[in-house]
C-alpha cells in the first residue's frame, strides 16, 4: 500500500521521510483495536453485553477443537484469495475478481474430479484436479490482464464484469448440464481426488472441514514471499509497480508483468478450490464460495499486500467470520461485516494520518 | 527601512533529522534577498516555515515586527506573504484572470463575480510592473515564462508585500530571465520585499542586494551581494574550494557512431514534435543539444531509446553503428551499448523505495555477473557497489538497507551516474540534464566523469537546459528549435567561443528562441 501514499510535495530539498518500519505494525494494530472498540459500541447498541458476546466468540473459535478447525478451513481459502489480490496489487493492479476466479477454479476442479478414471492414483488425481482449477482461475485472471494490456480496460471494471460472467457460466453449466437430477450440485468427485482431513491424520479438529490443503496455502504464501523479495523476477515486478516509468527506462516489460501477475493471481484464487471441493464438499454447488474472494481484498489490504503478513490477517478475518457466525443467535452477523469493512477503512485512514503527522 | 522577516533561532526537526538548525536572519524591507545553498541545505524547509506550510520545532518568527505563528499558508497570505513555487500552482483549463482571482473572488459564494473590477485590477498591476498579459487567455496556452507572470500577478492581486520565489529561473530562457529580473527590480523599487531561493550564483550576483548562504541546515553567513564573489559563495555553500569550470582538453573524434537522418515524430494526439531532425555523433565527442524545454528533447530521447509511446508515428532513419534503432525495445537498445541518464531522475532513473544497492544495479540487473540462480549474487553486487560508492563518493550510511529516497539529490544522481557510466561495452552515453538538482560539489565530479568518458572514446549526447553546462562540456553544439536542429556550432567554433562564455551563451540563446 505504501506506494500510493507518497506525499504530494516531492522536491529535491524535502528531508527524508521517517522510516516506515515503526509504523508498519502499529498502524494496523491500532486500526484493529479501534474497529473492535466501535463494534463493542454496536453490540451494546443492539442490546447485548459485548463482554459476553466476545467471550462466546473466543470460546467457540480457539476455545474448541471443532471451532478452531472451522477457522482453519476458512483460513485456507482466505490466504489464497488474499494472495490473489496481493500479487497484482504489487503492480498497482486492483484484482476485484478473486471471487470469479475461485468460482471458475472450483467448478473446473469438481468436473475434473468427477470425470477422471476411477483407477487413477490419489497423487495424480489430486494433481490433475488442482491443475485444472488453477488453469481455470488463471485464465479468468489472465483475461482481465489481456483486456488491460491490449485494450486499456481498467482492471477493476474488467474483473467485476468477469465475476458476473463467471457466475453466469457456472450457474448455466450446473443447472443445464452437470447437476445431478433433482439436486443443485454436481456429481461427487472420485474418492482418489479427495484431500484428507487434518483429523484423519492427527486427530485434531474433530468433525471440522479443516484439511491438508492448508499446507498448499502456507506454501503458496511463503513461495510468493521468496519470489517477490529474493528473485530477479520479483525485483523487476516490484519496480514496475512502484515506478512504471523508471521500469520502462530500465528495459522492464511492464505489460508482460501485468499479464503474469493477473494470471498468477487468478491461478492462486483457483487453487482455493482444492480446499473447498477436494478437501471438504467433494462436489460443486452454487453459492459455495460465499464471497470469500471479496474478503480476500480486505485480507490483502490489511497486510499491505505482503504474502507472509497475509497469513496473519487471513487468520484475523477467518476468526472474525466464524466467530460472528457462532454468536448469530444474539448478534446479527451483519455486525461483523461492519467490523471487517471498518478495519480496512481505519487502516487506510490511519496510514494517511501517520504520514501527515510525520510530515508536519 | 524596517525588517520584513525576522527569524530568531528557528530550528526544524523531522524526527531525529534537523533540517534547520538555529537560524537567525533578518530580511530588510524593500530589498531582494537571495537564499543560496546546495540541495538539502534546508532552503525549502525554511521557506515552507515562513510560508506557514511547516511549523518550526523551536524559534520565533516576526513579520514586520509582529511575532507570528502560522498554522497554514492562508494565515501567511493574510499577513502579506506570497510564494511562487518552482512548479507553478495554476489550473491550465482556466483563464489568466480566473487563476489570479482563485480563492479571492471578492464576493459571496453564490453571487456574481465582479469580473470587470478584477480584470481592471489585473491590468493595472500588469502595467505597473511590465507584466503584459491577456487576462482572458487560457493558462494552458501560455509559455512557461508567461505562466510565471500569472503567478506574480496573483501575488500582486493579493497585495503581497513579501514575495518568495523558489528557483524561479530554472524553467526560463536567457531572455525571459532578463525580463524576470527587470520585474523583480521594479517591484523592489516600489517597496516589495523579495526572498529569492536559488542555486545559480551568477543570478544572485546579478540581481540580489543581500545573500544568505545555507549549508547542512545552518546559516553560514549573510553578505552584501555587491561585495561578494562567485568562488567565495561557492566555498561557503560547499565548505571547501570548488573548481567551477571543468578542464576540457581538445577532442579527437573517431568514427561516426550515431546517425539520425530526417527524423520525424508525431504524437498520438497528432502534434509534430520532431521534424526532419538530422545529426551525427562520433565516438569520443560530446554533442550538446541546447534548447528550451518542449522543443522535442523528450521525443528525441524516446526515438533513440526505443521509448516512444504506443500510437506515435516515427519517420526517418536512426542508426547506431550501422544498425537501425527504430522498432527495437529499450532492452535491445541497451544491449547495443547504450547507457542513459534520464531527464527526470526521481521518476525515471531510480526506484525511490529500493535501497541504494538495488538502485546501483537497476536496469543492469540483467547482467550475468550479478546473477545467482533465479536471484542475485549478493556478494558480487556488494563488491560492485563498494567500488562504485568509493569511486563516485556516494554518501550513504548503509547501501543495503537505506532507501535511496533518503539520499540528497546529488547523491542520488551519483548513483545513476555510477551505474550508467560503468555499463560493460558502453559506446553511446545519453545524458539528459545530468546535473539537474545536483549540488555544486557533485556537479564538479559528474563533469569530470563526463570528460573522462569522452576521452575513453565514448560518444556522448548531452541535453541540458543549463547553457553554462553546455558551453563547458560540448565538443559541438546543436540548437534545437521546434523539432529540428536550427543551427549547429562546429568543433572549431565551440573551441574558439568557449573562452568568452557570456557571449557564447547569448549567441546560443538567439538560436533557440
Amino acid at each position: 500500500m505504501s506506494s500510493s501514499k507518497r506525499s504530494a510535495f516531492i522536491s529535491p530539498d524535502t528531508p527524508p521521510i521517517m522510516t516506515k518500519k515503526t509504523g508498519q505494525l502499529v498502524t494496523p494494530a491500532l486500526a484493529i483495536l479501534s474497529a473492535l472498540l466501535i463494534s463493542t459500541l454496536f453490540i451494546s447498541l443492539s442490546g447485548q453485553d459485548p463482554a459476553m458476546i466476545f467471550s462466546k466468540m473466543v470460546h467457540s473459535t480457539i476455545g474448541s477443537s471443532y471451532g478452531t478447525g472451522q477457522v482453519v478451513f476458512r483460513l485456507t481459502t482466505l490466504i489464497l484469495s488474499g494472495l490473489a489480490v496481493a500479487i497484482p496489487y504489487k503492480l498497482r493492479l486492483f484484482n476485484i475478481g478473486a471471487e470469479g476466479q475461485l468460482l471458475m477454479g472450483a467448478f473446473a476442479a469438481a468436473i475434473t474430479g468427477s470425470l477422471i478414471p476411477e483407477t487413477l492414483s490419489p497423487a495424480l488425481a489430486i494433481a490433475l484436479c488442482i491443475l485444472s482449477a488453477m488453469a481455470a482461475g488463471g485464465c479468468w485472471g489472465l483475461l482481465a490482464g489481456v483486456l488491460k494490456v491490449q485494450f486499456g480496460v481498467n482492471e477493476v471494471i474488467a474483473t467485476i464484469m468477469l465475476n458476473f460472467i463467471a457466475q453466469g457460466i457456472t450457474g448455466y453449466l450446473l443447472t443445464w448440464h452437470f447437476a445431478l437430477p433433482s439436486t443443485v450440485h454436481t456429481a461427487p468427485i472420485r474418492s482418489a481426488a479427495g484431500i484428507p482431513s487434518i483429523e484423519s491424520l492427527t486427530g485434531w479438529f474433530a468433525n471440522s472441514p479443516a484439511n491438508l490443503s492448508l499446507l498448499f496455502s502456507i506454501a503458496a504464501a511463503l513461495l510468493f514471499q521468496i519470489i517477490l523479495f529474493r528473485t530477479r523476477f520479483g525485483y523487476e515486478m516490484r519496480a514496475a509497480g512502484l515506478q512504471p516509468e523508471a521500469a520502462r527506462h530500465a528495459g522492464i516489460n511492464a505489460g508482460m508483468h501485468t499479464l503474469i501477475a493477473m494470471g498468477t493471481g487468478g491461478a492462486v484464487a483457483g487453487l482455493g478450490a482444492a480446499n473447498i471441493i477436494l478437501g471438504y464438499k467433494h462436489y460443486y454447488e452454487s453459492g459455495m464460495t460465499g464471497g470469500i474472494g471479496f474478503t480476500g481484498i480486505a485480507v490483502a489490504l490489511l497486510a499491505g499486500a505482503n504474502p507472509v503478513w497475509i497469513i496473519c490477517t487471513a487468520l484475523f478475518f477467518s476468526s472474525l467470520e466464524y466467530g460472528g457466525l457462532t454468536v448469530n443467535a444474539w448478534v446479527p452477523k451483519d455486525i461483523f461485516m461492519i467490523i471487517e469493512a471498518m478495519t480496512i477503512l481505519l487502516v487506510i485512514s490511519f496510514s494517511a494520518l501517520e504520514k501527515q503527522f510525520l510530515n508536519r | 527601512m524596517g525588517v520584513a522577516i525576522r527569524l530568531n533561532g528557528v530550528t526544524k526537526k523531522f524526527g531525529t533529522f534537523a533540517a534547520n538548525i538555529n537560524i537567525s536572519l533578518a530580511v530588510e524591507e524593500g530589498t531582494i534577498h537571495a537564499l543560496v545553498g546546495e540541495n538539502g541545505a534546508g532552503k525549502s524547509t525554511l521557506t515552507n516555515i515562513i510560508y506557514g506550510m511547516l511549523r518550526p520545532t523551536s524559534g520565533e518568527i516576526a513579520i514586520k515586527g509582529n511575532a507570528v505563528r502560522f498554522s497554514s499558508p492562508r494565515e501567511a497570505i493574510d499577513a502579506g506573504i506570497g510564494m511562487v513555487h518552482q512548479h507553478f500552482m495554476l489550473i491550465p483549463e482556466l483563464t489568466v484572470a480566473e487563476n489570479i482571482m482563485l480563492g479571492n473572488e471578492e464576493c459571496r459564494l453564490f453571487s456574481r463575480i465582479p469580473l470587470k473590477r478584477i480584470r481592471a485590477q489585473i491590468e493595472k498591476d500588469a502595467e505597473a510592473f511590465g507584466l503584459g498579459i491577456n487576462p482572458d487567455e487560457k493558462v494552458a496556452q501560455l509559455s512557461v515564462g508567461r505562466q510565471q507572470r500569472v503567478e506574480i500577478l496573483k501575488l500582486l492581486f493579493r497585495n503581497a508585500s513579501i514575495m518568495i520565489f523558489d528557483e524561479p529561473t530554472a524553467v526560463l530562457t536567457p531572455l525571459e530571465t532578463e525580463q524576470f529580473f527587470t520585474t523583480l527590480r521594479s517591484m523592489r523599487d516600489k517597496g516589495k520585499t523579495i526572498l529569492l531561493i536559488t542555486h545559480k550564483l551568477d543570478e544572485v550576483l546579478a540581481v540580489a542586494d543581500t545573500v544568505s548562504v545555507m549549508r547542512k541546515g545552518e546559516l553560514i553567513g549573510t553578505l552584501k551581494a555587491a561585495s561578494a564573489t562567485k568562488p567565495e559563495l561557492a566555498r561557503m555553500m560547499v565548505g571547501r574550494s570548488v573548481l567551477l569550470k571543468v578542464d576540457n582538453p581538445p577532442s579527437q573524434p573517431g568514427k561516426t557512431l550515431l546517425s539520425l537522418r530526417n527524423i520525424g515524430f508525431i504524437t498520438p494526439k497528432g502534434e509534430t514534435m520532431l521534424d526532419h531532425l538530422s545529426l551525427d555523433l562520433s565516438a569520443g565527442e560530446i554533442y550538446a543539444i541546447a534548447g528550451v524545454e518542449g522543443n522535442g528533447q523528450r521525443e528525441l530521447l524516446q526515438v533513440i531509446r526505443g521509448l516512444a509511446p504506443a500510437g506515435s508515428t516515427l519517420s526517418g532513419e536512426a542508426t547506431l553503428g550501422g544498425c537501425s534503432l527504430i522498432g527495437k525495445t529499450p532492452r535491445e537498445i541497451t544491449r547495443m551499448g547504450v547507457s542513459h541518464i534520464p531527464e527526470n531522475r526521481l521518476r525515471e532513473g531510480i526506484i525511490l523505495d529500493y535501497p541504494v544497492s538495488s538502485n546501483l544495479i537497476f536496469g543492469r540487473h540483467q547482467e550475468r555477473s550479478f546473477h545467482k540462480g533465479a536471484g542475485f549474487d549478493d556478494a558480487a553486487i556488494k563488491s560492485h557497489n563498494r567500488m562504485m560508492i568509493k569511486e563516485y563518493d556516494i554518501r550513504c550510511s548503509s547501501p543495503e538497507l537505506q532507501p535511496i529516497s533518503a539520499l540528497s539529490g546529488g547523491n542520488q544522481q551519483k548513483v545513476v551516474v555510477a551505474r550508467e557510466f560503468n555499463r560493460p561495452g558502453i559506446s553511446l552515453l545519453i545524458l539528459a540534464h545530468p546535473t539537474r538538482g545536483v549540488d555544486i560539489g557533485a556537479i564538479e565530479m559528474i563533469h569530470k566523469k563526463i570528460i573522462d568518458a569522452r576521452l575513453q572514446g565514448v560518444a556522448i549526447l548531452l541535453l541540458s537546459s543549463e547553457l553554462e553546462e553546455i558551453v563547458a562540456l560540448a565538443t559541438r553544439v546543436g540548437c534545437l528549435f521546434k523539432g529540428s536542429i536550427r543551427h549547429e556550432f562546429s568543433r572549431d567554433e565551440v573551441a574558439l567561443k568557449r573562452a568568452n562564455e557570456h557571449e557564447f551563451i547569448k549567441e546560443i540563446g538567439l538560436h533557440i528562441t
